[in-house]
């Protein structure tokens, strides 16, 4: 029955690590057709773990089309060359498969999870070859779902979650792709053609990244990652510009009949290969991202009750991704919390965390890397940002090391540089006035 | 029936069985009990300790109280200050939470496994120690209010489920919500909390399960010296909780802001009791597998991609429960079809099974998603937790696992369809019909009587 949980915390940690003692042996090639092949074989569970992801999610819709990307993704599934949709929907079920699409502002693709025993295997893989490679986007298939997204994005633009996350991004973002949301208008524009287009384009192989986690041996593995790329098409190549840098601070209320106010603030700030990524990385744990213990937890919920969840997070991508603080709270509290969030971040960002809550988080950061990487599935989520982002192959094993070279002068000048208080976009959704 | 799926559903039952290996029981002269299952893959553990109560126990006034005792558990015991106890597994490395739910509470560490002995001491340390200061307990309660905003009042299709559970429900329990009416919240009172504490968490009411990188042999030696340390009291006396038998159809209609319309059904039906001779429930977890779950079930099929009247569709249904058991399905409307329109499509799907039973095909990929389902489980220490967890808790033992995919691969096509007709039937049926309300900006939507 249903369970209630403590505390359901946005924990964006920004990467993961290792132990000392638990290194990850990755495989790692290039196929026939140019995509990137990584491979962690481990043989203790008869599974098998794929993800393919291309540069094809939100940032690459344009501004008067957003939607357009995960529209294609979703209509990848609906018929191929070979099998019909309720054909391809049979295939991954009698495979005893799980099908998943991952969609973010960077990356779009698919996660598929097997049984490694043969047959299983090769019917679910077969299948996940014809989605990829050979999607037919039929028209009364694009038309239904086309509809279903109108309708999703029509539901969502009535609850405040969605409502908060869409303002914050456009004042984040103003004149760049990572700032958009789908409507329903921007969804009814999009055409047949567009996906067809979108997907020839953004699905090439030559930008294609493909993990591989589980049962499998290396020539298998290897196999395996031909059929899913050899005949992706040729794609087109796209360089995302940056963002703008931070805007002065704008903070907008939008009525909603809400019980709670939704109150968020951001700004763009961190990109993957920003030099300041550990310093940060460190700085939010203590600030907002650890758990209970955070800076803003403890301010907001356990010494005001103001609020149940309460989280800063950085969320980086291939440009400067947000900043991110979050909460809920009663209505006329909304002004009481918010002061008290704004005053932990601006202390924090003037005289940085202490020489004891470094020491703590770096010892929790550090503690707590084998639980990053101890199951097959987080496996496969790791792996798969160093096979997008083109990380060292030593990522993870370095990590430990990284964090623990981490400075007292580093975090407080990465805060310093990166976060503007005054400049934080903010937005309240059922607000009071 | 083609060979290769037999094949396959050796295989799983052959790895649930050797997971059954891997298991090691203790009792302690307490009454506390101790389940340690071994699995090396990686170099963690994690500890969960279920109290055998839930909101289930609560009496009405105080519904709730569960769940906030929950929270007062992280407020410190006479040893350990208020918020000390995450803060020193933070400080191991670990991760902690907890949850409550209509029939048991549950804390958790996953740590590296040098830590296990240091989370079992701080565990063993809150289940007999625990100091609920009135201060505390006054901040708390107001994070629990807000919690209940965010997750339920501000929530249309939460709102409409909990609806759904007071209408189908008139004397058990499960009628009211595990977080507890708002009111109910407002009038709680630390001495409550403290009630409950005293009442349900002793050893005798607790299992300790350990899943991980582990010899357990060690871990009953930690055992035995924190948890062994505690004495033994005495449980209130659980008197049985039953709901009397449905005589027709009930329905429930919320009204709230959103675009789409949402009907969510409720049918009364029997949860696993006996492993070795039910087989009606086991059915049931079939036939709602054919119905929901994946994108080739028929709900999808024939509501989102034949007729196109909704979004999305569902059914879920949980094998194993203290109380009593419920296929639930839902669909969410696509834009101009209404409430009503799926509710008979609901209602005609469910006929139709109970008419017409379910195809070869159908029956086959349905346990094969089961069984595949009980081995991707494996991957995670966690998960593997909560299965033995939820078996003791339910009143079954973690050795009944292996009976699980026993139970599912020996249903037969004439079984799903026998459970479709006895229990997918009107008269045990509730409805719950979310009415969307175009938003007012401003006022709130519903009001909630004002905290204090």
């Amino acid at each position: 029955m249903c369970a209630v949980l403590r505390a359901s915390i946005a924990l964006l940690l920004l990467a993961a690590a290792l132990p000392g003692e638990a290194r990850v042996h990755i495989e790692q090639w290039t196929t026939q057709s140019g995509a990137r092949a990584y491979f962690v074989e481990t043989h203790a569970l008869p599974i098998v773990d794929v993800s393919v992801e291309f540069a094809a999610g939100g940032a690459y819709d344009a501004r008067d089309r957003a939607g357009l990307g995960q529209l294609t993704l979703n209509l990848m599934k609906g018929g191929s060359e070979r099998y019909s949709e309720a054909e391809v929907d049979r295939r991954i079920a009698d495979a005893g498969a799980q099908l998943r699409d991952n969609f973010d502002l960077d990356r779009a693709g698919y996660a598929l999870r097997t049984l490694s025993s043969e047959t299983e295997r090769k019917l679910a893989v077969d299948t996940l070859a014809e989605i990829l490679q050979a999607p037919r986007f039929a028209t009364g298939i694009f038309e239904r779902e086309k509809a279903r997204a109108i309708a999703n994005a029509a539901e969502a633009e009535t609850q405040p979650d969605h409502i908060a996350e869409k303002r914050l991004y456009a004042l984040m973002y103003p004149a760049h792709p990572y700032g958009l949301t789908a409507t329903p208008s921007s969804l009814a524009a999009i055409t047949r053609e567009d996906v067809e287009r979108h997907y020839r384009a953004r699905y090439g192989a030559a930008g294609a990244a493909l993990t591989i986690v589980g049962d499998l041996t290396v020539d298998a593995a290897r196999s395996l990652a031909e059929q899913l790329t050899s005949r992706l098409p040729r794609g087109d190549d796209v360089t995302l510009p940056p963002p703008a840098p931070p805007q002065s601070g704008e903070t907008v209320r939008v009525g909603h009949p809400s019980t709670q106010s939704h109150v968020l603030l951001g700004e763009a700030a961190l990109a993957r290969d920003d030099p300041d990524y550990f310093p940060l990385l460190v700085g939010n744990y203590i600030l907002g991202g650890g758990g209970f213990v955070s800076r803003l937890m403890t301010e907001v919920r356990s010494k005001h009750g103001l609020a149940y969840s309460v989280y800063s997070y950085f969320y980086p991508f291939a440009q400067r991704g947000p900043f991110q603080v979050g909460l809920q709270t009663r209505r006329d509290q909304a002004n009481e919390a918010l002061k008290r969030v704004r005053d932990v971040i601006a202390e924090f960002v003037a005289q940085g965390p202490t020489e004891a809550e470094l020491r703590a988080a770096k010892k929790s950061l550090i503690g707590g890397f084998p639980l990053r990487i101890d199951t097959n599935r987080k496996l496969l989520e790791q792996v798969g940002v160093i096979a997008y982002y083109r990380l060292p192959i030593d990522w993870l094993d370095a990590y430990p090391a990284r964090l623990e070279a981490v400075t007292l002068d580093q975090v407080r000048g990465a805060f310093a540089r990166r976060i503007a208080p005054d400049k934080l976009a903010t937005v309240v959704v059922g607000a009071t006035d | 029936m083609v060979s290769w799926i037999s094949g396959f559903i050796f295989a799983a039952l052959a790895l649930v069985s050797a997971a059954r290996a891997e298991t090691s029981e203790f009792t302690l002269a307490n009454g506390l009990r101790l389940i340690v299952k071994e699995d090396h893959r990686a170099p963690t553990v994690v500890q969960q300790v279920w109290y055998r109560a839930g909101s289930m126990d609560e009496s009405p006034g105080t519904t709730g109280v569960a769940h906030v005792l929950e929270h007062m558990m992280f407020k410190g015991t006479r040893r350990v200050g208020p918020e000390e106890f995450s803060r020193l597994v933070a400080e191991a490395g670990g991760r902690d939470n907890a949850f409550t739910s209509t029939d048991y509470t549950v804390y958790h560490e996953q740590v590296h496994r040098d830590r296990l002995p240091f989370v079992m001491r701080l565990e063993a340390d809150r289940m007999a120690n625990l100091a609920i200061r009135p201060e505390e307990f006054a901040r708390e309660i107001k994070v629990v209010m807000e919690e209940r905003r965010l997750s339920t009042e501000d929530q249309p299709r939460a709102l409409l489920d909990e609806n759904l559970l007071a209408t189908a429900f008139s004397a058990h329990p499960y009628k009211s919500p595990t977080i507890g009416w708002m009111q109910d919240l407002q009038n709680m009172d630390w001495k409550d909390a403290q009630a409950w504490y005293r009442s349900w968490y002793a050893p005798n009411n607790a299992t300790v399960v350990v899943v991980g990188d582990v010899d357990p042999g060690q871990v009953a030696a930690w055992a035995k010296r924190y948890y062994g340390a505690l004495a033994r009291r005495a449980i209130p006396p659980r008197k049985p909780q039953s709901e009397p038998v449905q005589r027709g159809m009930r329905r429930v209609v919320l009204k709230a802001p959103a675009e789409l319309a949402y009907v969510r059904f409720g049918y009364k039906a029997p949860a696993l009791r006996d492993p070795a001779k039910d087989w009606e429930p086991f059915a049931l977890a079939v036939l709602v597998k054919v119905l929901g779950g994946n994108d080739a079930a028929r709900l999808n099929q024939v509501l989102v991609r034949e007729r196109r009247i909704a979004t999305s569709a569902g059914a879920e249904y949980e094998l194993l429960s203290r109380g009593p058991g419920m296929v639930l399905l839902n669909a969410a409307a696509a834009q101009g079809h209404s409430g009503s329109e799926l509710e008979s499509a609901l209602r005609e799907i469910a006929a139709r099974v109970a008419a017409q039973g379910v195809t070869a095909e159908e029956l086959q990929r349905a346990k094969v998603q089961l069984l595949a389902q009980l081995v991707y489980r494996r991957d995670s220490f966690f998960a593997q937790a909560m299965e033995i967890g939820e078996l003791e808790s339910s009143g079954l033992s973690f050795r009944d696992a292996e009976r699980i995919p026993e139970g599912i691969k020996a249903v037969s096509a004439g079984q799903v369809q026998s459970v479709a007709a006895k229990y997918l039937v009107d008269d045990a049926l509730t409805v719950a019909v979310l009415d969307p309300q175009p938003l007012e900006r401003g006022a709130p939507a519903h009001t909630a009587p004002a905290a204090h």
